[in-house]
């Protein structure tokens, strides 16, 4: 291709982009937009400022440290259960695994994706059908949304890894399941504790959503305040969110530098 | 005593790795191949062990044939064959003592290996090899910390500790600095000759097979084109071997 | 012979990891009243409800089109916005661009706060803020994707070659010209990438944002709810999947192609 050519499908390209991108603008619903005004944009910024301190700790379970040790607490038995869950899925879907057949890690993979598609959202949803609202629907969304996300993960590590010490175990007269223990799992295991740090930080911001649909945990108060519009309820909760996170990423964060 | 009686390899797409290989290696030989790169000293030597299938032919070692063999009779003969290979194999962050007790994987079941439960003889064993090899010391050191020459000791350390009869060497010296290549030979001959252990080496450089071996082979396109005494292996042979004079910066040395 | 020269020799440390993650399991289990044997006692209730998902409402399938469109188009505006926010944010968040480590810092700490508000309360309270409507739910992913987005491009600017900064510097550019023309060019791939990567994820997640009245599928799907009309919400859920899934593909085409 000519240099001019070049240029010339680069800005068919660019207009094209453009043209989509109007399009997509037009169709959209911008009459809300209309009810908008600055002044009461300007009240909610100062009361957001102002956050309802005494909200934080009073003592009743109510409070906003106790729903964020909930949402923690959510998280963690969430990322708990993705992860041992997630394991059996991950030796079905990894191909290393299986020597020469190629579609039985395809179904696995494929099971992983389905589990990782849907919002968690929609597995509160469901699973507040089932267990009834409250912070134990919270835990089998998360826990089944982190079998897929970890699976995936786990088994794009466990196709990535060194052969050369599997080859090794071979070699001695190791069975697969010795040559799992001896040679795979050191291998992986830094880096599989690595990522369910990351995912149980994702967790926790997660475990903040689902409370929206009543799914335990800060989100039910925050969506309360917002509804409500008390502002500077509004802002306690989510500086207690930012803060929680932030703290937690440093905890992670550290723990992870120390597993290399 | 190792025979390879007919021996070819042909891959999927045709390429023919090796043709027609018959050869006897005799317990106690240090035997080095040679030979330009893709010239099948690899896959000969991994199909000693069956880490490399063969298409035709048999190997049979003490008169077992390993390329028949099922899957038990394959574990119980390869517990008495070690390998060694280039990159060292270790599990770089497992401890000294733990690889070397791999070694000895083949001997247990399932349930004790898992939970670690190796037995007091066994980890005598592991020290005594280590003391072999110079590294006691090193015990529970983590094996990334190691340098290439300490790893591939903990490597010779480990077949030791299988108590294998022969070990195979992939190439062992490749990716190490020439004195410590020198070294890892005189370890190798030292096991060879003090336990008469058979040692069957894949090796680029010609003046070290030529010091060590008791036997050298030489393989070019998948066939052995010579066998036979170090001394044998003049000037105009490795000429035909090399297809040309890429030895010469070794030798000439 | 002492456990200390076996294989086990740290077992203590192991030991440790194991009481603090079993504490952690009890403390959490306590506090969220997580009990499995209702999960058992429910089974027979959540097949049921299985069953009622099974029977997606296919009619439904055609009033579907306009919404699920519209998610889409809500998020490639969205992201658009978002992405073309975060880049000059991005270079002002290096120290490769600035040269000035606390307006770095002070960019960074902003960024990293807005990125950690999860995206669904970001989007209610721009509802109540802005209005129900899918303008609310642009503005929503514009602003998510700003705080993704910026993350991943600072931290490529970061691994970057230096060479061409300091050819442009020498002969005399000021920062701005050495961001354009030395920069840029190099992470220019990798901004493309980022993008359809947070197209991605911003399909996903706009998909649930209309819940809280963001516009698009999410607003079909909480209706569906609240008539407790399970085979709508099932093929409504069927037809996220399936988008989602075709969307996934053609992003990993194109990032591979850009890669």
């Amino acid at each position: 291709m000519t240099k001019n050519q070049t240029k010339i499908n680069k800005w068919i390209v660019i207009i094209l982009v453009i043209a989509l991108l109007w399009f997509c603008a037009y169709d959209i619903d911008w009459s809300s937009l209309a009810f908008f005004s600055w002044g009461s944009l300007k009240s909610t910024l100062i009361s957001l400022m102002q956050p309802e301190w005494s909200f934080f700790y009073n003592g009743s379970s109510e409070d906003v440290f106790s729903l964020m040790l909930m949402t923690i607490g959510i998280a963690f038995i969430g990322t708990f259960i993705g992860t041992v869950l997630c394991l059996p899925f991950v030796l079905l879907a990894s191909r290393n695994l299986w020597k020469n057949n190629t579609i039985i890690p395809r179904i696995g993979k494929f099971i992983l994706d389905v589990l990782r598609s849907f919002p968690e959202l929609v597995y509160a949803i469901i699973f507040i059908k089932v267990v009834g609202p409250g912070p134990f629907a919270g835990v089998l969304a998360i826990g089944v949304h982190q079998i897929g996300m970890l699976g995936k993960l786990f088994t794009e590590e466990m196709e990535r890894m060194d052969e050369a010490p599997v080859e090794a175990c071979h070699a001695v007269g190791a069975n697969g399941i010795q040559t799992m223990f001896y040679a795979r799992l050191p291998q992986l295991l830094p880096i599989y504790a690595s990522l369910i740090l990351n995912h149980f930080e994702i967790g926790v911001r997660s475990a903040s959503t689902l409370g929206l649909v009543g799914a335990g945990g800060i989100g039910a108060t925050l969506i309360f305040a917002i509804q409500g519009r008390r502002w500077s309820r509004v802002s306690i909760v989510l500086l207690s969110i930012i803060v929680t996170v932030f703290l937690l990423d440093l905890l992670t964060g550290y723990i992870r530098k120390k597993l290399r | 005593m190792i025979v390879f009686d007919h021996v070819s390899k042909t891959y999927d797409n045709g390429v023919k790795g090796l043709i027609d290989v018959n050869l006897t290696i005799n317990d106690g030989d240090f035997v080095s191949i040679i030979g330009l790169s893709g010239a099948g000293k690899s896959t000969l030597l991994r199909a000693i062990n069956r880490l490399n299938n063969i298409t035709e032919g048999e190997i049979t070692i003490d008169g077992a044939s390993i390329s028949k063999a099922n899957k038990k009779q394959l574990r119980l003969i390869r517990r008495h064959i070690g390998l060694i290979s280039q990159q060292f194999n270790l599990v770089k962050r497992s401890t000294v003592q733990k690889n070397i007790l791999s070694g000895r994987l083949g001997y247990y079941s399932t349930f004790k290996s898992v939970f670690g439960l190796f037995s007091k003889e066994d980890y005598e064993l592991c020290n005594q090899v280590l003391e072999k090899v110079g590294l006691l010391d090193k015990l529970h050191e983590r094996c990334d910390n190691l340098s290439g020459g300490q790893q591939q000791r903990v490597s010779i350390a480990r077949t030791l500790a299988q108590q294998a009869n022969i070990i195979l060497a992939d190439e062992p010296v490749a990716s190490l600095d020439p004195v410590t290549s020198r070294e890892i030979m005189e370890e190798l001959k030292n096991i060879n000759e003090t336990m008469g252990k058979t040692v069957i080496i894949n090796i680029h450089s010609v003046e070290l097979a030529k010091q060590f071996s008791t036997r050298i082979i030489a393989l070019q396109d998948g066939r052995v084109v010579f066998d036979g005494n170090p001394d044998d292996l003049t000037h105009d042979v490795l000429t035909m071997i090399y297809k040309g004079n890429a030895f010469l910066n070794e030798s000439e040395k | 012979m002492k456990i200390k020269d076996t294989v086990h020799f740290q077992w203590y440390k192991n030991l440790f990891i194991v009481f603090i993650i079993a504490v952690c399991l009890i403390g959490s289990a306590s506090v969220t009243d997580a009990s499995f044997s209702e999960v058992f006692q429910n089974l027979d209730q959540m097949a049921a409800f299985l069953g009622k998902l099974a029977h997606p409402d296919f009619s439904y399938i055609p009033d579907l089109m306009m919404p699920m469109l519209k998610t889409l188009k809500m998020s490639a505006l969205g992201t658009v916005i978002g992405v073309a926010l975060a880049i000059p944010f991005s270079f002002l968040a290096t120290t490769v661009a600035t040269q000035n480590p606390i307006v770095t810092n002070i960019i960074r700490l902003l960024l990293n706060i807005i990125r950690t508000i999860p995206n669904l309360l970001l989007a209610a309270i721009l509802v109540a803020v802005i209005g129900i409507g899918e303008a609310t739910g642009v503005i929503t992913i514009s602003i998510f994707t700003f705080g993704l987005v910026s993350q991943l491009i600072y931290e490529s600017i970061e691994t970057i070659d230096y060479a061409p900064i300091e050819a442009a510097e020498s002969v005399g550019a000021n920062k701005i010209q050495t961001a354009v023309w030395s920069i840029w060019p190099q992470i220019v791939n990798n901004v493309a990438s980022y993008f359809f990567y947070a197209f991605e994820i911003n399909v996903r997640a706009s998909t649930v944002l209309g819940y809280v009245g963001a516009g698009g599928i999410g607003v079909t799907l909480s209706a569906s709810l609240g008539l407790f009309r399970y085979d709508r919400v099932s093929i409504i859920i069927i037809s996220i999947f399936i988008v989602v899934l075709i969307v996934d593909a053609l992003s990993e085409a194109i990032r591979r192609r850009l890669a």
